[in-house]
């Protein structure tokens, strides 16, 4: 990659840098943004700020309203309602090429009667830069990417991952306040998604550039973003960290989007000190850990992520209505499945319900495995459950 | 996987079939065609001698072929007639091609732009004069562009003018004929190349600073071209050789290339002659297809 990069002042004479934010001030803010389709609201009302330097992730399901709240950043579209505040001017009604964003299109859109070089160009022929000053920021542009030597290809001459590169290099030319991607990884193979996931973001924290990333892939999110926003049609469901997201999902429906989660759902039965305790349907009474946010009284799920999960053939200590009281549930496997590095077993509990748990497979030889119909002990500890509203 | 298994009989016949029909219906004809041009006319029953009689013996034939001759080119080259004719048919040619391309890009491109399901409505439409006869259109253009035609009555009307304007008989009418007719030619390949543009290329341009002229001519008009290319030689070729919209609708002093031949064949009987000004009718329409497709497949070896 290249050693160094000119100062942000360069940026100034390209996007007009007079829209950056004052210090403490989001560089992006999302008023109210709303956008219809006919009847079909496929944005409804989202509000989001988005800080300097940030590498933030949209993810959701397809149809969600993600692309299309990412198009009315890029100035594709234009919001029925609300603002979009860029260094605190509204641009929501500005054309794509008045705004200091760009973006990297899904299917890379390159255009295929220019060659590499041209195609990197372009952004900085429109903005009347001088020729001099474009071969330099191009060949600057094509060392940052790795692609030395393909300058004259056309694009049906490069693999997807040269293309995949060009795409980023035509992006980043015009040194944007805010790059948006638009799956930027979909059309890649899987080994070559993971390295490239950690170009950008090695990338991203070089040239200090605020990141906008629409994914559906919850583990590309995960890996680079340090903030994720959930949504669900057409609305944000949850804004956090990627652990924060995992670890204390705001609903039912987000927990099982975001990862692998066993769910129960019951009602409480007691409360002692800040411990809960949930009578279940399908593994009886569970002891959770009290919510930061205290509940009230009501129908819950409670849920455990498989890996927090342990399995064992007999039954650790445990004492009922101590402080130390862990989960346990006894059952037989019924369903093993081997994935290299863990195996995820699904238990048929004896009170009924089903349990996945996943084992990291620490030795190489079997010893610890557990054979299909084995009885087993499934534990886990109130501080690993979740519980949701239901 | 072998080679021959693709070229099995179905196949091969299929591949072949093609250069079959070339030869039979276009290769013969021509060689019976540039035989003629090489003749001369002759007061009789045909109208041209030598005439090959492959029953007469091999001297017969010798003769024969001795009597052919070039003289019907020189003739061709010599008389204004021919070269006013090839000329003018050019000229009319490239003007019509021209108007057809102003014309027909900005309809195609609206079509394009159009939801998908008026496409389709915007396509029939398109292709709907194609169910009436093409004579009855030129005459409904006669119709409507002579003295007390539609058009002079709606111009008197709206007071436009103060008394009827001389339409019929002149290059006017024949352009109008014309670029009526081949619009759909020029409309349907233009179309096609443009609604199967990828629409995030044209985003993607003004996502980097280009205004929605720039991104028409830097990038909509130029992935366009082989559309263009394609409606330009599918109204250009024909057009040269056009010959009943000049002669219902153009005045009788410059004569295209086509009523030329029309003349010699019908009422001069000069076959040899109207033949000779065929083949080189066809050279010079050869010239810009070799082009074309040499530019093509130049395209083709730079994909690779």
């Amino acid at each position: 990659m290249a050693e160094e990069l000119p100062g942000r002042d360069v940026q100034a004479d390209v996007t007009g840098g007079d829209a950056l934010p004052a210090a403490g001030q989001p560089l992006l803010r999302i008023e109210g943004v709303a956008k219809r389709f006919g009847t079909f609201r496929a944005v409804d009302g989202v509000s989001l700020d988005i800080k300097s330097g940030e590498f933030f992730a949209l993810l959701g399901p397809s149809g969600c309203g993600k692309t299309t709240l990412l198009r009315m950043l890029a100035g594709f579209e234009a919001p029925d309602e609300g603002h979009i505040l860029l260094g605190g001017k509204d641009i929501a009604q500005a054309l794509p090429h008045e705004r200091p964003i760009n973006m990297m299109f899904q299917n890379y859109a390159l255009f295929p009667h220019l060659s590499v070089r041209d195609n990197i160009a372009f952004g900085l022929k429109r903005a009347g830069m001088a020729r001099a000053e474009i071969a330099t920021r191009v060949a600057e542009m094509v060392a940052l990417v790795k692609l030395e030597g393909l300058e004259k290809r056309k694009p049906d001459q490069l693999s997807g991952g040269q293309r995949q590169r060009v795409a980023l290099a035509r992006a980043l030319a015009r040194r944007p306040q805010l790059l948006l991607l638009d799956e930027p990884l979909a059309a890649l193979d899987k080994k070559l998604r993971e390295s490239t996931q950690g170009e950008l973001m090695e990338l991203q924290r070089r040239l200090g550039m605020t990141f906008i990333i629409v994914t559906h892939d919850q583990e590309e999110a995960m890996t680079m973003a340090s903030r994720i926003g959930v949504m669900k049609a057409g609305k944000l469901a949850q804004v956090a960290s990627p652990r924060e997201l995992y670890e204390a999902p705001r609903s039912r429906w987000i927990a099982e989007f975001v990862g692998d989660i066993n769910l129960f759902d019951g009602e409480t039965k007691l409360r002692d000190g800040h411990r809960l305790v949930i009578g279940t349907r399908d593994a009886g009474a569970l002891v959770v850990a009290e919510p930061r946010e205290p509940l009230g009284t009501g129908k819950f799920a409670v849920a455990i992520r498989p890996e927090k999960v342990k399995l064992s053939r007999r039954a650790p200590v445990s004492e009922a209505g101590r402080e130390t009281a862990i989960n346990l549930l006894d059952g037989v496997i019924a369903d093993i499945c081997y994935l290299g590095g863990t195996t995820t077993y699904k238990v048929k509990l004896d009170s009924g319900g089903m349990l996945q748990a996943s084992v990291v497979n620490s030795a190489r030889l079997d010893v610890d495995a557990y054979s299909l119909n084995q009885h087993v002990v499934a534990w886990f500890t109130p501080d690993d459950c979740v519980v949701l509203p239901s | 996987m072998s080679s021959r298994r693709i070229f099995a009989r179905p196949a091969r016949f299929a591949a072949i079939a093609p250069y079959v029909w070339m030869a039979l219906f276009f290769l013969v004809p021509f060689a019976f065609v540039l035989k003629i041009s090489l003749s001369q006319t002759a007061i009789a029953q045909p109208p041209y001698e030598p005439v090959f009689d492959l029953t007469a013996g091999w001297e017969a034939l010798k003769a024969a072929l001795a009597a052919l001759s070039i003289d019907n080119f020189r003739l061709l080259g010599s008389d204004d007639i021919y070269v006013f004719a090839y000329v003018r048919s050019l000229t009319v040619a490239v003007t019509a091609t021209a108007l057809l391309l102003l014309f027909g890009y900005p309809i195609a491109y609206g079509m394009a732009r159009l939801p998908k399901r008026w496409q389709a409505v915007a396509m029939v439409l398109v292709i709907v004069p194609f169910w009436t006869s093409f004579l009855i259109r030129i005459y409904a253009w006669i119709n409507i562009l002579q003295h007390d035609g539609l058009l002079n009555q709606i111009l008197l009307a709206l007071h436009l003018v103060s008394q009827p304007v001389v339409w019929l008989s002149t290059d006017t009418a024949m352009y109008i004929g014309i670029v009526y007719s081949y619009l759909p030619f020029m409309i349907l390949p233009l179309y096609a190349t443009l609604a199967k543009m990828e629409p995030a290329l044209e985003e993607a341009a003004s996502d980097l600073g280009a205004p929605p002229w720039h991104v028409f001519w830097l990038v909509t008009f130029p992935l366009s071209l082989p559309g263009v290319g394609a409606g330009v030689l599918l109204c250009f070729i024909p057009i040269v050789g056009e010959f009943v919209i000049p002669d219902l609708l153009a005045g009788s002093n410059a004569l295209m290339i086509g009523q030329t031949l029309w003349l010699e064949f019908f009422t001069n009987k000069d076959w040899p002659v109207a033949s000779a000004a065929a083949i080189v009718l066809l050279v010079v329409l050869l010239l810009p297809l070799l082009l074309y497709e040499r530019l093509q497949k130049r395209q083709l070896e730079q994909r690779r």
